[in-house]
């Protein structure tokens, strides 16, 4: 309870703050923006009159290097969007990128030495929850900034930090709605990597199924990180039938799982799936001739038919080559270094606690995704689209939902 | 497995059937070069899973060119060979700049293929880009093959199995029935007695491990079937590797053969009743029970000293 209460007083504080500054925002534009770096930087960070630096924290070696440098590239194509545009309040974004190497301590590590020693103005990066669990406690003591893109469990808030992508409830509840809908689903066999993201996510999925969808879970099984031999587990489905798959297999397992599914006959023809974890980047490795028919449900596809998008894959695309895809965490790590922009602006300061107060609230209408709202909890309020899988490994965007408010602390789902 | 019918029990069973078979035939694959050179030469490989990835990037990039000039159906055949080849060359020059300097102390050859592997990993990063890819499959390798409209049995899993045997046989027959294996068991066995009775013992070495490499580039390319290729797909390998020789004994083709299966069984049994990392757990303890009473693995024989 006591957690609670910090928080709440946190939010109560923040909108005091924001509302403050704002009526200081007001007063700054109506005498032309005073930007000198004594006005808008008093705490000590990396920022002179024409510059300041932000720190990159990914995998750019190890494991994790498959899925964390997609996020790296669209986060420089977003800071060198905004530099080309004149920066932030004036000021050039200058880019120290550190490798975590896909080892969680380092992460913890090279925070330490951004925000203490290079005294960066925000960070944006982690990418696994153990990776920002990690830093987290060095985000907090320096009083640091960081931009988090990946989808992930929920169960955290920290003023430190702001989620760009999605937190469990916000990808599990409306997919599940629309499969048991339009499939008629009833019987559900719950399939994920076992660690906690997928053992979260299947808990929300156990309990929204039993109660307020009335199906049963047939099968709830977790795979080992790393293990390709998927036949017992094949065989276990076969036997149970279930109306729908759940999955939320990651990394080199997803690869095995889905073409030991297909090899064992079990093709979307035959079976019906939803996957959490499976984005444009996956599908490159695990081709889309396995994956065709299945269901992604995800915020973002690469897919998405509308002006801002195309042009955000069109500039993406110069960038980083023509055969570069974009998942859903990439286009979440885009919106990063943009919102940050905004919240600055808003301020009118570099100042962590004033960025931290000006961002709740803020909608970034020219996301790739759509406008998405930042919501006082730090999360952002964003839809949910399910895209069906192609040969070509595009997804086709079969349903989206209306808006869904963040909410990383579900009750009646723990 | 109450309130199934009997057809589909049967069914079942047949299919777990092969997929205990299926699992033995990897485990084999995977663990065979690794065998090699530890029972043969005492050397601890920690890079032979980066050799898996060798032959599996070399089917990728073949699959590549078979696609552009047409002859999908059967590059993996070329593909095998290639990644034999290939992966036999690096081996072979790896013990002549390595490997050789360090047999008197075993520690340290652990400590340096480890490093090996570290550089592997990262040079097939910056080669290959980070992200997984997938070799593109003939039309006759995907799919499933049915005896009965309710049995699948995987065409891909049917593949490793023959490849499977078909290596071990090849073994069999380089180590048991032709001069060079005559010449490795000798150089095992005494290898001071070896050399004067007119055996290049240092050249013995250098193809042992270079056959161990390029086997494991084998077992690289035929993964390409049932999982992805990316910079660190060795290391999803090399334990379970690690796993079987040792259980198996170090020294013995029987023994690798043996404890592959008895592995794959109990796990793939085991997982079918518990859940996937129950099974697995349990399949560990039970190693580890056997390995307490056996420290030597289920097939002892004699290490050079």
């Amino acid at each position: 309870m006591s957690n609670l209460n910090r928080r709440n007083f946190m939010r109560v504080g923040g909108a005091l703050a924001a509302a403050l500054l704002s009526a200081g925002i007001l007063t700054n534009t109506a005498f032309a923006a005073d930007t000198s770096t004594a006005k808008v930087m008093t705490t000590g960070l990396a920022v002179t009159d024409t510059t300041v630096k932000v720190g990159i924290l990914h995998s750019a070696t190890g494991t994790m290097a498959i899925s964390e440098t997609g996020s790296i590239q669209a986060e420089k194509l977003a800071i060198e969007q905004i530099n080309a545009m004149g920066g932030i309040l004036g000021r050039k974004v200058e880019v120290i990128q550190e490798d975590g190497a896909s080892d969680w301590p380092t992460f913890a590590e090279k925070a330490k030495k951004l925000l203490a020693s290079d005294k960066v103005a925000a960070v944006m990066g982690c990418w696994t929850s153990a990776s920002r669990k990690a830093a987290l406690p060095v985000f907090e003591k320096e009083n640091g900034l960081l931009f988090y893109p990946t989808f992930y469990e929920g169960l955290e808030q920290s003023k430190n930090v702001f989620y760009t992508g999605q937190e469990a409830t916000q990808q599990i509840l409306a997919g599940l709605d629309w499969i048991a809908k339009e499939k008629k689903a009833k019987t559900f066999y719950l399939i994920g990597s076992d660690y906690i993201w997928p053992r979260t996510s299947m808990k929300i999925a156990r309990k929204h199924i039993e109660q307020h969808l009335h199906g049963s879970v047939v099968g709830e099984e977790y795979i080992a990180l790393g293990d390709t031999q998927f036949g017992s587990v094949i065989n276990k489905i076969k036997l149970k039938k279930p109306d729908v798959i759940y999955a939320a297999v990651v990394g080199g397992s997803n690869v095995a799982w889905f073409k030991q599914l297909n090899a064992a006959g079990l093709n979307s023809a035959k079976q019906t799936m939803l996957t959490i974890s499976v984005t444009e980047d996956e599908v490159l490795g695990i081709g889309g001739e396995n994956l065709a028919g299945f269901y992604s449900a995800m915020k973002y596809f690469q897919s998405l038919d509308t002006p801002t998008n195309k042009s955000f894959v069109a500039a993406f695309k110069k960038k980083w080559g023509d055969k570069s895809v974009i998942g859903d965490v990439t286009q979440a790590a885009y919106l990063g270094p943009w919102l940050y922009k905004a919240a600055v602006e808003r301020a009118g300061s570099f100042d962590v606690d004033k960025v931290q107060a000006a961002l709740p609230g803020y909608v970034f209408k020219d996301a790739p995704e759509g406008p998405v709202t930042v919501e006082k909890n730090h999360h952002l309020t964003t839809k949910l689209r399910i895209g069906q899988w192609g040969k070509d490994g595009q997804a086709k965007i079969v349903y989206t939902s209306d808006y869904i408010k963040p909410d990383p602390f579900p009750k009646g789902y723990q | 497995m109450f309130g199934y019918s009997m057809a589909d029990i049967g069914n079942i069973m047949v299919m777990q059937g092969f997929s205990g078979l299926s699992m033995f035939t990897v485990l084999l694959l995977m663990a065979l070069g690794l065998a090699i050179i530890f029972g043969q030469m005492g050397v601890i490989n920690m890079a032979h899973g980066e050799f898996m990835t060798i032959g599996a990037y070399t089917t990728v990039m073949l699959s590549k060119v078979a696609t552009t000039y047409g002859f999908v159906n059967y590059y993996f055949v070329f593909a095998i060979i290639l990644a034999f080849i290939l992966a036999f060359a690096l081996g072979y020059f790896i013990e002549f700049i390595m490997i050789r300097h360090l047999y008197k102390r075993p520690l340290d050859t652990l400590l340096a293929t480890w490093g090996l592997s570290l550089v592997m990993q990262q040079s097939f990063r910056s080669t290959f880009g980070a992200k997984e890819v997938s070799a593109e499959l003939p039309e006759w390798m995907l799919g499933s093959f049915k005896p009965t409209p309710d049995i699948d049995i995987p065409i891909n899993g049917v593949f490793v199995m023959v490849l499977a045997l078909v290596v071990t046989a090849g073994v069999y027959m380089f180590m048991y029935r032709s001069r060079w294996g005559l010449r490795v068991r000798a150089t095992v066995q005494n290898r001071v007695m070896a050399g004067a009775v007119g055996i290049n013992t240092q050249k013995v070495d250098r193809v042992t491990f270079a056959l161990g490499c390029g086997i494991a580039g084998i077992a690289g390319a035929a993964f390409t079937t049932i999982a992805s290729t990316g910079p660190t797909t060795g290391t999803l390998y090399i334990v379970d590797s690690f796993m079987v020789v040792v259980f198996g004994g170090a020294a013995s083709l029987m023994g690798t053969i043996a404890s592959a299966f008895g592995i794959a069984q109990a796990q793939s049994i085991l997982q079918f009743f518990m859940t996937s990392s129950m099974g697995k757990v349990s399949t560990l303890l039970v190693i580890v029970g056997i390995l307490m009473m056996k420290p030597e693995g289920l097939f002892a024989s004699k290490l050079r000293k």
